[in-house]
């Protein structure tokens, strides 16, 4: 190999060296925030563990709307409400996702523990709401049949 | 009005609404112009598309933080937000920012407005 060529070499691994930190940089700033574990666990228990969940008390306080069937699994819009008082965070999971966590919403200064969003559907499965007040954590469960998946 | 400097997305990509309804509660809609790719996805040529989602969203009233989100790859295309404000008025300023996980990053300012 010439000496060139070498250099050339040289130059582009730190050209790339350069790219890679200048993409991995911004992800960083906020890996802190952003609970990677829990968002990339495969099981359901697995995420419980990584919000650091101990026990869940099912509860009819938490309202989930979506529909019963969906058509296309790609987007099906839920409507998920906590009427448990001092609401402070609400987790929004699909057990048969390839992933399960889905969102994870703080609640702070006069914001209601009300959310409508679209999410992706993999299969048929479970939408699970989890929601924490004070140190105590309440879920309710809503079944949703996908005719057609969507986690592509 | 302080708008982010890291801005990739101009305003365009994003559309917002703050109504404030008869029962005091402050109804706040938000749409994302993303791509929300979940990393699994392949291409015409097999080749798996890289994952690029939204990671996290915040939004502030009057610049007090009233919603922070963390969102994973299950999130649809697009994303569409409704979320709800006790306490606002009208001509109150309604901010939503979100970053990615490539991060490119985008801020909306809104105007709370009668319903």
């Amino acid at each position: 190999m010439s000496e060139n060529s070498m250099q050339r070499r040289n130059f582009l691994q730190l050209l790339a060296g350069v790219f890679a930190l200048v993409l991995i940089k911004p992800i960083n700033a906020f890996a802190a925030i952003w609970n990677k574990t829990a968002f990339e666990a495969i099981k359901l228990n697995e995420v419980s563990n990584y919000l650091n969940v101990e026990v869940e008390i099912v509860s009819q306080d938490i309202i989930i709307m979506a529909p019963e069937q969906a058509e296309n699994g790609a987007i099906v819009q839920i409507e998920v409400t906590s009427n448990i008082a001092n609401t402070e965070t609400m987790a929004i999971l699909v057990e048969n996702n390839p992933t399960p966590l889905i969102a994870h919403f703080t609640f702070s200064n006069g914001a209601q523990s009300y959310i409508v969003t679209r999410i992706k559907m993999a299969e048929t499965s479970d939408i699970k709401v989890l929601v924490k007040v004070g140190d105590q954590y309440f879920s309710n469960t809503k079944n949703v049949i996908v005719l057609e998946n969507g986690c592509g | 009005m302080v708008v982010a400097n890291m801005t990739d997305f101009n305003a365009d990509n994003m559309k917002m609404r703050a109504q404030l309804k008869v029962d005091g509660m402050t109804e706040v809609k938000v749409l994302i112009s993303h791509p929300m790719e979940t990393g699994r996805k392949k291409d015409d040529f097999d080749q798996l598309i890289p994952a690029h989602f939204v990671q996290l969203l915040t939004a502030t009233l009057n610049g007090k933080t009233v919603l922070e989100a963390q969102w994973g790859t299950g999130i649809s295309k697009n994303p569409y937000l409704t979320f709800r404000l006790k306490g606002a008025e009208v001509g109150d300023i309604v901010s939503v920012t979100w970053h990615d996980n490539l991060g490119k990053t985008a801020t909306q300012h809104i105007a709370v407005t009668q319903a």
